[in-house]
């Protein structure tokens, strides 16, 4: 069986008082594209830096694709890349110069094909001789995430990588980044845009205070901690204690929820049987910030 | 073309950066230095030149030469290292050198190696320009240039300390003006310590700097104020001592590696 392309087992860190990681055991599989979620101060960044080697833990270990962060870090770090959090950049580069060194560092030179592939793939072969100061916000997010590809890594990591991005440019970076899911690339990803990990992650791992408090599939905690939602608006009050978890959700509307759509009909024409006028109605699909939301309240 | 890995290749690809790095500001990283260095030249040999001789028959302003030489290029080894560490430090681009597999001796040698390589450039250019006024002789190269290559890894290395302990460009400059510079000025750059009466003669002899300037001056003149084989054993320790140091905390990842 082949390693997993993340392995992080009994990791602490303590900052002072602070326990910014406090036990935390996960294991992310080769081609997965896995979110990992928090609120601010969860710990993911350190988590992050860890596994770069950035930062060091003070009990346990973590492997990228199995080689040990610390033991091995020269194959792990080969093996991992890493779009930071910050927007940081060398000012003293152009974009191809970056790419090139970084490639250098990673003991690869005459790596033009490839870099020149990735700055088609994320649209700055234009901007390819461009000084780094002289990019928009949206290029130099661009060009970090060339520079986390340069080496080819097996495993990438993408630490909020759209904060702050356009709608447009955003779109473009998943499209990019789904493709390199689909050739093999294990994606491991931090946002705080909840409909975004909704939609491209399959497994999702929930930090809060510096532990895992929820991991499982995307759909598994959907239909875990979030159901389908009728939400219909009455032209006139009407008590609907016959519906199991009907509540009153303001200026007239009532929710209701539901597992499957066959059950909308029947929760209607109930309503209408007590005397109740449907002014309005809309069908909520489950999302994955309530499933935060009830998450954190219960962790 | 294919692309190929290369042992090594990530300092030497850390070197060229380095390197690449204060040849794009060139103008300030070695002409200002050398501009400097000349002036002191022009306005000390003015002033002294008609009424100072050293070690008996040596012109003041030949006598000046190599120790303004080794002054940039100990000042600018160390400006090198530190300035780019607390740059890379400060916007966070060090982030890009931290992620590779680039292991703590790599990262050191490549810093050392490109600081001691700056120093070179503004050493030659000082000497370059000085030979458009005086005639500079050449007793022993090759205590030049192993004085030159202890003395900028010394400096380099103490850069790399600065650079990495320094949380701001504040505690920088205190390095470089309260440390760096007084000991640089008081080593016997502008004079042998011969001149000097006996209780400065001996805080002279506690200079590190003192030893570098010395002992890089005998390749010049085959004269100096002690022998270059303790200016050596002085400098050696030095390297090894701050060498040392500056390992540990790349191997601890002191400041780098939280």
């Amino acid at each position: 069986m082949s390693a997993p392309a993340i392995r992080i087992a009994g990791v602490r860190k303590r900052y002072g008082q602070l326990k910014a990681l406090d036990g935390i055991d996960l294991e992310v599989q080769q081609g997965e594209f896995f979110g990992l979620l928090g609120p601010n101060g969860a710990g993911k960044t350190t988590l992050i830096s860890a596994l770069a080697g950035l930062t060091r833990v003070d009990e346990g270990e973590l492997a990228v694709m199995g080689h040990d962060v610390v033991a091995d870090y020269r194959q792990a770090r080969r093996k991992l890349g890493v779009v930071p959090q910050e927007l940081v950049f060398d000012p003293f580069f152009s974009v191809r110069e970056a790419l090139r060194l970084q490639s250098g560092y990673f003991g690869i030179r005459r790596n033009d094909t490839w870099i020149d592939e990735i700055l088609a793939s994320l649209d700055l072969t234009h901007k390819a001789d461009a000084n780094m100061r002289m990019l928009s916000g949206g290029m130099k997010r661009r060009v970090l995430v060339a520079q986390a590809l340069v080496h080819r890594p097996p495993v990438i990591v993408l630490d909020e990588p759209t904060a702050g991005v356009d709608v447009e440019l955003r779109q473009g970076l998943w499209q990019f980044i789904r493709r390199l899911n689909r050739d093999g690339h294990t994606i491991v990803l931090t946002t705080h845009y909840l409909e975004e990990a909704q939609t491209l992650c399959n497994r999702i791992a929930m930090l809060k205070a510096g532990r895992v408090v929820a991991l499982d599939t995307t759909d598994n905690l959907l239909a875990r901690f979030a159901s389908r939602v009728l939400r219909v608006r009455l032209s006139a009050p009407v008590g609907l204690d016959f519906l199991p978890g009907a509540r009153d959700a303001g200026h007239g509307w009532v929710e209701i929820p539901f597992e499957s759509y066959g059950e909308v009909e029947d929760m209607l024409s109930r309503i209408r049987l007590t005397g109740g006028q449907v002014e309005d109605m809309v069908l909520g699909e489950p999302d994955l910030e309530k499933v935060f939301m009830g998450v954190m309240h219960e962790a | 073309m294919k692309p190929e890995t290369v042992r090594f290749a990530g300092f030497r690809t850390l070197l060229y950066k380095e390197v690449l790095r204060f040849w794009k500001v060139s103008f300030q990283t070695v002409g200002a230095p050398v501009l400097t260095a000349v002036l002191y030249l022009l306005i000390f040999s003015h002033v002294l030149d008609r009424h100072v001789t050293v070690y008996g028959d040596v012109p003041y302003t030949v006598f000046l030469v190599p120790g303004l030489v080794m002054m940039s290029v100990l000042q600018n080894a160390f400006a090198n290292t530190s300035s780019s560490l607390i740059q890379s430090k400060i916007t966070g681009n060090i982030v890009f050198m931290l992620l590779p597999p680039i292991s703590y001796r790599e990262f050191f040698a490549a810093y050392v190696l490109a600081a001691i390589v700056r120093g070179a450039f503004v050493g030659t250019g000082v000497i370059l320009v000085s030979l458009l006024m005086v005639s500079l002789p050449v007793v022993a190269p090759a205590w030049i240039i192993v004085f030159a290559l202890l003395g900028g890894a010394i400096l380099a290395s103490f850069g790399m300390i600065a650079g990495i302990w320094a949380d701001k460009f504040d505690q920088l400059s205190a390095f470089q003006n309260f440390l760096i510079m007084p000991l640089t000025m008081l080593s016997g750059v502008f004079y042998s310590i011969h001149s000097l009466p006996p209780v400065w003669q001996t805080v002279s002899h506690l200079n590190p700097f003192f030893y570098m300037i010395d002992g890089f001056r005998y390749g010049f003149f085959g004269q100096s104020d002690v022998s270059p084989w303790v200016s050596l054993g002085v400098v050696s320790a030095c390297f090894v001592v701050l060498a040392i140091l500056t390992l540990s905390m790349l191997a601890r990842g002191y400041k780098l590696r939280a």
